[in-house]
Parts: C-alpha cells; sequence; structure tokens
C-alpha cells in the first residue's frame, strides 16, 4: 500500500469516491454512506494520533500528580525539550530513532535529578512551594533551550521509512501518523503493564494511595518518588520527539503543552493512568472533529468539555471524588 | 529485643512522650494500656521513625534505632500495623501483602499466611476496600509478618470489630506468639490485652507508670483501673 505516489491522489479520490462502482446499483442513500466513511475514518485516525500526542504529555503529569501529589509546572516545558533533544539527536546520530531513544531518557534523568536535588528538600512545605519550584524550572530550562537552540524553529525531518502516504478506503493518509497511533497504543499498553505487573509499579500504585504506609514497609518512597518524575518527565518528552516532525521544535511548544497536559489530567481524573489515556482520545476527537465542524469554536471545544466534566464529575471522569 | 530507654517525642511545642522506659523480650507479648491520647500510638510511631524522637534510645538487639528514616526501621526487622490498619484501598489483598513483602520471605510465606488467615486466601483476588475490618485487620498483619520481622507493632487491632472478631484476634494473636513472634501491643480493649499478653503495661501522660504479668493485674486490677484507666 504505502509509497503510492501522491499525485494520483485526486484522482483516485474522484474515481473511488464519487462515482458508483464496478456498475452495480448504488442506491443514493448508500452513496452517501460510502461518501462519509472514508472521511470518518481518516478523521478517526487523525484523531487517535492526536490523541497520543496528548496522552504522553498527560499520563506523566497524572503519575506525578498521583504519587506526589504535586503539580509539575515544568511538564510542558520537557516536552519541548524532548523535540529540541529529538532534532539534536537526529542530528548528530542522523537516525529518528536514535532521538526517541535519546531525548526521553536526557530529560527523564534531568527530572530525576532536580527532584533528588530540589523537590526533595521541599515536602515538608506546602504546596505553593512546588508551583513556584517547577514554574521556576520553566523559565531556567526554557531559557536554556533558547540560549543552546536559539530561536527560530527547528525542522524534524519524518524518518525515511515513515514518510510515505497509505490509502485508506481510497484516502490517503501520512504513514507517521498512523505510527503514532501505534506508538501511543504500545506505550499505553506497557505504562499499563508496567504498574500492574513488576515491583515498582505495584510500589508506585500503592505510593499514591498511602506513601506513608509505604514507607513504613521499608520502601524507600524517596527513591519512588525520584523515579515517577523522571519517567514523567521522560514520558512528556516522548511525546515531544513524536511531535515534532509535524510540529517543528519551537519555544512556543510548551505553553500550548502545558494547558493540553493540565486539561488531560482534570478531565481523567487526577493520578488515574486510563483516565489519562480516555481523556487524550476524548480532547482529540473534539479537538478534531470541532476543527472541521465548527472551526470558530475548536479552541473553545476543549474546555467546554473540560466544564461539563467538571460539573457532572468534579473528581474527573476517573478520578476519585475531589 | 526491643527497648526503649528515656523516649521523648514533641508534635511541635506539645510534649508528647515524656521518658518512656518499655522493654519487649523475645517471643513475648508487651501490651500497652492507656486512655486516648496519653502517647500510645506516638510510641510506637516514633519507633518506626514517622515521629522523629527528640531524645532517647531505641534499641533494637541493642543497636540503637531511633530517628531512623521509617523503611530502615522496617529493613531493620520491625513490621507495623497501624492503627485504622491502612490496607492499600485498591490494591488486591495479594498485591497488599506483596508490598510489604522486600525479598521472599523465608519464615512466613504468602502461602503460609494464607494457610493461616484462610478469609484472605478466599478473598486473595479481592480489593482493600472490598474487605471487613477483621478481614483489613488480618490482611495487615499479614502484610507486616511476611517481611519476616523481629519484632510487631500492633496498634489498637481491636479497634471497631465486633467481639467475635476480636476473640478471633486473639486467637491470631496467641498463634503468633506461639510461633516466636515478638509483638508489641497497644490496646484499648483491656480484655484482649490480657487475653493475651505476658506483659501489662500502663501510660499516662507520655509515661509508662506500671508493669506487671497478667496475674498480678488480675490481683491489683480494681485499684489500677480506678487510678489510671477510668476517666
Amino acid at each position: 500500500m504505502a509509497g503510492r505516489p501522491l499525485s494520483t491522489r485526486g484522482e483516485r479520490l474522484f474515481h473511488c469516491s464519487r462515482t458508483p462502482r464496478c456498475g452495480r446499483p448504488v442506491s443514493s442513500e448508500s452513496s452517501a454512506v460510502m461518501d462519509i466513511l472514508p472521511f470518518l475514518l481518516v478523521q478517526c485516525l487523525n484523531a487517535l494520533s492526536q490523541a497520543a500526542l496528548l496522552f504522553f504529555l498527560g499520563v506523566g503529569l497524572t503519575l506525578i500528580f498521583g504519587i506526589m501529589r504535586i503539580v509539575n509546572f515544568a511538564h510542558g516545558t520537557f516536552y519541548m525539550f524532548g523535540a529540541f533533544l529529538g532534532y539534536s539527536a537526529v542530528r548528530v546520530t542522523g537516525s529518528f530513532w536514535a532521538g526517541l531513544v535519546l531525548g526521553p531518557m536526557v530529560a527523564g534523568g534531568i527530572g530525576a535529578a532536580f527532584e533528588l536535588g530540589l523537590l526533595r528538600r521541599l515536602y515538608k512545605r506546602d504546596d505553593s512551594a512546588f508551583l513556584m519550584v517547577t514554574f521556576g524550572l520553566t523559565l531556567v530550562l526554557g531559557e536554556i533551550i533558547r540560549l543552546v537552540w536559539g530561536v527560530n524553529a527547528l525542522q524534524v525531518e519524518v524518518p525515511d521509512a515513515l514518510s510515505g502516504i497509505v490509502f485508506l478506503l481510497d484516502e490517503p493518509f501520512p504513514v507517521y501518523r498512523l505510527f503514532l497511533v501505534a506508538s501511543g497504543a504500545i506505550v499505553a499498553v506497557g505504562i499499563w503493564q508496567f504498574l500492574e505487573r513488576t515491583r515498582l509499579g505495584l510500589l508506585i500504585r500503592a505510593t499514591s494511595q498511602n506513601a506513608e504506609m509505604v514507607h513504613a514497609l521499608g520502601v524507600d518512597v524517596n527513591l519512588v518518588r525520584s523515579g515517577i518524575f523522571g519517567i514523567g518527565c521522560g514520558l512528556a518528552a516522548l511525546g515531544g520527539v513524536l511531535a515534532a516532525p509535524l510540529l517543528s521544535a519551537s519555544l512556543g511548544m510548551a505553553g500550548n503543552a502545558i494547558i493540553d497536559a493540565f486539561v488531560i489530567v482534570i478531565i481523567g481524573g487526577m493520578g488515574s493512568f486510563p483516565g489519562s489515556l480516555l481523556a487524550a482520545i476524548l480532547v482529540a476527537f473534539v479537538q478534531v472533529f470541532g476543527t472541521y465542524y465548527f472551526p470558530d469554536f475548536a479552541m473553545a471545544a476543549m474546555y467546554l468539555l473540560m466544564l461539563l466534566v467538571l460539573v457532572v464529575r468534579p473528581g474527573g471522569l476517573l478520578g476519585k471524588e475531589a | 529485643m526491643l527497648r526503649i530507654e528515656g523516649l521523648n517525642t514533641h508534635y511541635g511545642a506539645s510534649h508528647i512522650l515524656q521518658g518512656v522506659d518499655l522493654a519487649v523480650p523475645r517471643g513475648r507479648i508487651c501490651a500497652v494500656l492507656g486512655r486516648n491520647g496519653v502517647g500510645k500510638t506516638t510510641t510506637v510511631r516514633s519507633i518506626m521513625g514517622l515521629v522523629p524522637p527528640t531524645s532517647g534510645r531505641v534499641l533494637l538487639d541493642g543497636q540503637d534505632i531511633a530517628g531512623w528514616a521509617p523503611h530502615l526501621v522496617a529493613r531493620a526487622g520491625v513490621a507495623y500495623v497501624p492503627e485504622g490498619r491502612l490496607i492499600f484501598p485498591d490494591l488486591s489483598v495479594l498485591e497488599n501483602i506483596r508490598v510489604g513483602e522486600r525479598k521472599p520471605a523465608k519464615v512466613w510465606t504468602v502461602d503460609r499466611l494464607l494457610a493461616l488467615f484462610p478469609s484472605l486466601h478466599e478473598r486473595a483476588g479481592n480489593r482493600g476496600w472490598q474487605l471487613s475490618g477483621g478481614e483489613q485487620q488480618m490482611l495487615a498483619i499479614a502484610r507486616a509478618l511476611v517481611s519476616d520481622p523481629r519484632v510487631v507493632l500492633l496498634d489498637e487491632p481491636s479497634q471497631g470489630l465486633a467481639p467475635l472478631v476480636v476473640r478471633e484476634l486473639a486467637g491470631v494473636i496467641r498463634t503468633l506468639c506461639a510461633e516466636g513472634v515478638t509483638i508489641l501491643l497497644i490496646e484499648q480493649n483491656m480484655k484482649l490485652a490480657e487475653a493475651v499478653a505476658d506483659e501489662l503495661h500502663i501510660m499516662v501522660k507520655g509515661r509508662i507508670v506500671y508493669g506487671a504479668s497478667p496475674e498480678v493485674f488480675r490481683a491489683e486490677e480494681a485499684e489500677i483501673r480506678g487510678r489510671y484507666l477510668t476517666v
């Protein structure tokens, strides 16, 4: 399927979507269905690829909140950091895949080090201390990124293997977006299995329910906290690396990302992993279909959804009641 | 085994523990009785390092563990069954136990614990919040034992349990004693304490003011009750 020349697109669309095929008599109703199906498929896949990026953003924030009860204001900056790290990794190694591994590792390591060096000293303070310090980190990290990479948006090439177009029900669709859908699914299943089946996953779930009890059972919860902070920042950076070929790496990424991430976490329920997945999918569908049907209100649609959820379930769809 | 000497603990400006002295010999059950608010729970929380004591010693087989971080106290061999049980509500029964199992248990294996607590065996896949109070208490004890502790701190295990369940609990505690587990038992339920303990201590205003065997305690009970325990 892949690698068909783009130039045939209009012609194929014309032949396949607008005219009944193979001389079979088709009623006007079912031809309308034939028209809408490819459109729906493509829009749904678009939404799912968008959902994957939103999920990478939201899941890290919600895991961090679940364990540490703090809001990591720097989360969007780690996402942006990931995009720039991905850009450099591609430049240096020539491989997008290297960026996909190195970006999250570097960002996750810096996140964990930040928790170890700074956040850890603040646990006995009130919540505003965390807001101040993580907000401070957004400024510092943002400035470092500006100094290292400059102010211009940096384009990241889609790797050759993923740069093609496939035809789905004769509609063209970028392979890269399919790859995003697949990576979202793989990472979601991976996190789920990690939480359910590994010792660290068990400790993460237990710590989110009662950190003091876990501590008294002989587990160094501070290590669990550093680990989860690093993992969360790494996941945000993974989203950034994956988003870079679509959006390019730019200094404006962080602001939008942190808002999206907050919306995901609030809709899904603070600290809920399945909630973040559900919310990412919902928000992505609202964004994609909103942009198509109500372009003027597309931006507002996401907030309306959040408002609705907050009215009906203040703790989020899958969160504990607030 | 566990020896507390001159333990002082403050919550902010209030002086909660005012020089607690207490010894729990190996393989024995030591009960501490006292009214609400005299510092019984603070005593176990100070031993665990959850509330760092301001002065005094907590000797575990001669090693001073006072002021250690909770996870280090636990790793030294002190297991904690907290007041209110504090089961992880969204984890299954087995997962609750596994959190406490830092390395594969040698003495109190999961299989053995499930044999000791048949009701937990039946509900192994249930979530913590689905258990009754008695089952939660058994689970909290199992979660503590799975670390093969040298000493178990049991804080108000009978709280909120029906008399029949308290009787079952007494049976469990006696079984543990027969297996050589050392226990520091904090209780308000004098019946339970009398039924299982080898030594009874009474705490008043942050100090241990009385200690005796259950036989001696029973002989002096009327006077002791009037002096220390009734409001």
